[in-house]
């Protein structure tokens, strides 16, 4: 194939000093027969631990946002592969709105310890209690992150964040790049994102910026449950189906609780379901499922006609911008 | 603390262990709205059901808004809301579908505003280029630019897809007349091996479905394609390129003690168990004594693509930035060389400028030592020493770095012939590089003898 580039001589300068011959097939012709060709799977894993490590390698202070939902445990779990045999160099970081799923909790802390890791956790509940953030009318507390989550940034003088967000989710988050700048208020502008190419991942940044690195941006639902089935990725027990009391509202399964609901009118029944995904559990919709394990859900999701965000989250119905503009606020 | 391996004994050899895995595909699309590029992207994404229905809802509730009587596609990937608002796409966004046998991640790239830019993003990972034009017209100065963009990033494969046959009658010789003169263009570029498709994005002929109005074609949809065409060149044709990204060191005490390995992903061919290594650009050697794989320990070999830790046998001073091939094919280490660029900042390129050079996980200091040509991209021609380079502006520098950098010629291989040049006070990346020159033109340029570009063989800048 001839092409706009050069064929010969090779490039360089005065100094150039090559120490070989020039690139040429070298494997002798009796060389073993590996198995080359790498599944998708494999592909997707190898990347993502591209990404953690250029992450750790350019950037002074990371940290990774760990909620324990299952796509924090994902990256959680390629980022222990990443530095195997040395231990994990950052700590984990949580935003708990005070509505998080108390087995989640408890599988949250359970996995800090199992692993000797260090986890920070900003609590939306204190902003509340002194009045530095007031509770919203829907009762919805994610939108409320946004401002612990920067607080702990500038406090622990982070430069970069993981978070596990990937670009099947959202229409917003398909544009977003692997580093994705952040100003000093967190806010993501879409028309200032810098080209990504090659797999070359550019985080050079201002004092007072940092970047949100998504290490699972290639990655797809079902590719996170194909992952958690073959790996064995141990994820909180709601993701698999229990019974659970839960009312209806506005087309999901809400769990009853101390957090707002049943309201009147709204009947709470028992019911088998699972999360698909795991946030606040006054936005996060349950699904009438009897999948107990990963390999179940797997069927399932491949059988399903309804997205996770679409299924489990209200605040992505909020409106057709409704991720984007919460990008653009500093959320993730 | 001492790690128990983390591979589960499910996995012996990783995720992805299953009789048949499927493989995956990067392509890129390009073309304008006018061509129809959103239709055919959703109707790819709809016909292959990755579409699911509440996605589907929400394009119809907001068709119905717009005051359309169906569901327009092409609101599937419209993301942001300045671009539904202007009915723009702003930026490359990636979308992914599946069939059983593939796993598709598609980089979506806007027709107009910053095109070149935008599509040497997405062009740069592809394995595949689709180039969508409008089966009424000759074939414009834009798909002459997306053939031109896809042959200079060197993406393997090139589908042509004939768009809006239902408006031509599904007319055999319209497409035969479109066919052939992209088929020469791309010959002119040096492209031999284009397919070309006819297709209906907006009635879904030929995208996921063969169609019934054109019996006339017997080719493969282009989803048939798309799953079947063979892009894996294999890894042993290419010398092992592995950039040192991170030293691993495990802790003081406990069964790992003293571990000391180099973490990396191979940007070319297979590294074995014994093989000798060059560490460039010190230039010592060494053996490769094990190769460990993300909580496996001493695998046999490691591949293109592939995450992996290396264990060298002799103590060297080895660090991020650093290259390990095998000394029998070693890149070339130099402080200057010639490169094609695409300029992707709004502030220009100019000659003397100081950037920073990002090249796999070495950052130098650097200056563009000249400008040696820029590209008229639609007639295929070089203007001479540009005072300076654009956005979306495609031409021919010469850099000159601080320190020695190891790379290969951009033909050999596309990951370490690639770099971004990066302004050091903000960060922005300012522009894309290939190492090579820009061949002289197919054509001739527009004012013969005044080319300054080098014709093959002469060494340019130096």
């Amino acid at each position: 194939m001839r092409d706009l580039t050069h064929t010969a001589p090779p490039p360089g300068g005065e100094e150039e000093q090559g120490l070989g011959t020039p690139p040429a097939a070298t494997l002798a012709a009796d060389a073993p027969h590996p198995r080359l060709r790498l599944s998708h799977l494999e592909v997707l894993e190898s990347e993502a631990v591209h990404i953690i490590r250029e992450s750790v390698a350019q950037f002074e202070r990371p940290a990774l946002l760990f909620s324990g939902g299952k796509d924090s445990m994902v990256m959680l779990h390629v980022a222990l592969k990443a530095f195997w045999p040395a231990p994990l160099p950052f700590g984990l970081l949580h935003v708990d709105t005070g509505h998080n799923f108390p087995e989640v909790l408890a599988f949250r802390d359970h996995v800090v310890a199992e692993h000797g890791l260090r986890l920070t956790v900003a609590h939306v509940e204190a902003y509340l209690a002194d009045g530095r953030l007031t509770e919203r009318p829907d009762g919805t507390r994610n939108p409320l992150q946004t401002v612990p989550l920067l607080d702990a940034v500038a406090k622990g003088g982070l430069d970069a964040l993981f978070g596990g967000g990937r670009r099947d989710e959202e229409k917003a988050r398909a544009k977003e790049r692997v580093f994705s700048l952040r100003d000093d208020f967190g806010a993501w502008d879409p028309r200032r994102q810098r080209p990504e190419l090659w797999g070359l991942y550019n985080g050079r940044h201002r004092p007072g910026e940092h970047l949100r690195v998504f290490p699972l941006s290639n990655w797809t639902e079902l590719d996170v449950w194909q992952y958690i089935a073959e790996e064995r990725v141990e994820l909180p027990s709601i993701y698999y189906a229990h019974e659970r009391e839960v009312f209806r509202r506005g087309g999901m399964w809400l769990t009853a609780g101390a957090w707002g609901g049943p309201r009147k009118g709204e009947q709470a029944q028992r019911r088998t379901v699972r999360y698909r995904t795991v946030g606040d559990m006054s936005c996060t919709g349950a699904v009438e499922s009897t999948a107990t394990t990963a390999q179940e859900v797997i069927t399932e999701i491949a059988g399903s006609r309804v997205t996770e965000r679409g299924a489990g989250r209200a605040d992505d119905q909020l409106s057709e911008a409704a991720m984007e503009d919460r990008k653009r606020e500093g959320y993730f | 603390m001492a790690r128990p391996p983390l591979t589960g004994p499910s996995a012996p050899t990783g995720p992805g262990g299953r009789a048949v895995p499927a493989t995956l595909l990067r392509l890129a699309t390009a073309g304008s709205v006018d061509d129809g590029k959103s239709t055919l992207v959703g109707r790819l994404l709809h016909d292959c059901q990755a579409v699911l229905a509440d996605q589907l809802a929400a394009v119809a509730r907001a068709s119905r808004e717009r005051g359309l009587a169906a569901a327009d596609l092409a609101l599937l990937t419209d993301g942001l809301r300045a671009e539904r608002e202007q009915g723009i796409t702003i930026d490359v966004a990636y979308r992914y579908f599946a069939t059983p046998r593939r796993r598709f991640i598609l980089a979506d790239t806007p027709g107009h505003v910053q095109y070149t830019r935008n599509m040497v993003t997405g062009a740069s990972t592809a394995d595949l280029a689709v180039v969508l034009v409008d089966a009424r017209g000759r074939v414009r100065e834009q798909t002459r630019r997306h053939l031109a963009v896809a042959a200079l990033l060197r993406v393997p494969r090139l589908v042509l897809a004939v768009n809006k046959m239902d408006l031509v009658g599904y007319a055999e010789p319209v497409f035969a007349a479109v066919a052939l003169e992209c088929a020469a263009y791309a010959a002119d570029l040096g492209v031999t091996d284009v397919l070309a498709v006819p297709v209906s994005a907006l009635h879904g002929d030929n995208v996921v479905h063969p169609s019934a109005s054109m019996d006339w074609y017997s080719g493969p949809t282009l989803l048939e394609h798309l799953e079947s065409v063979e892009v894996d060149e294999d890894p042993q044709a290419l010398p092992a390129r592995f950039p040192v990204q991170y030293v691993l060191r495990a802790s003081e005490s406990g069964p790992d003690a003293g571990y000391r390995g180099y973490a990396g992903r191979l940007a070319g061919g297979v590294l074995r168990r014994g093989d000798q290594v060059a560490v460039l650009p010190s230039g010592r050697t060494s053996t490769v004594v094990g190769i460990d794989r993300l909580g496996r320990r001493d695998v046999d070999h490691a591949v293109t693509d592939q995450s992996v830790t290396l264990r060298l046998a002799d103590d060297l001073d080895v660090g991020r930035g650093d290259l390990i091939a095998p000394v029998s094919a070693t890149p070339r280490v130099g402080r200057e060389f010639t490169a094609t660029v695409c300029h992707l900042d709004a502030r220009p390129l100019r000659p003397g400028q100081r950037v920073l050079l990002r090249q796999q996980t070495a950052v130098v200091r650097a200056v563009v030592r000249s400008l040696d040509a820029r590209l008229d991209l639609a007639a295929l021609a070089t203007a001479p020493a540009p005072d300076a380079l654009e956005a979306n502006d495609l031409g021919q520098i010469t850099v000159v770095t601080a320190e020695p950098v190891v790379f290969d010629a951009y033909r050999d291989n596309r990951r370490t012939g690639a770099f971004l040049l990066v302004d050091p006070a903000d960060g922005a990346t300012l522009t894309a590089g290939m190492v090579g020159a820009l061949r002289a033109a197919a054509r001739p340029s527009p004012v013969p003898g005044e080319s300054r570009v080098p014709a093959p063989g002469a060494r340019a800048g130096g």
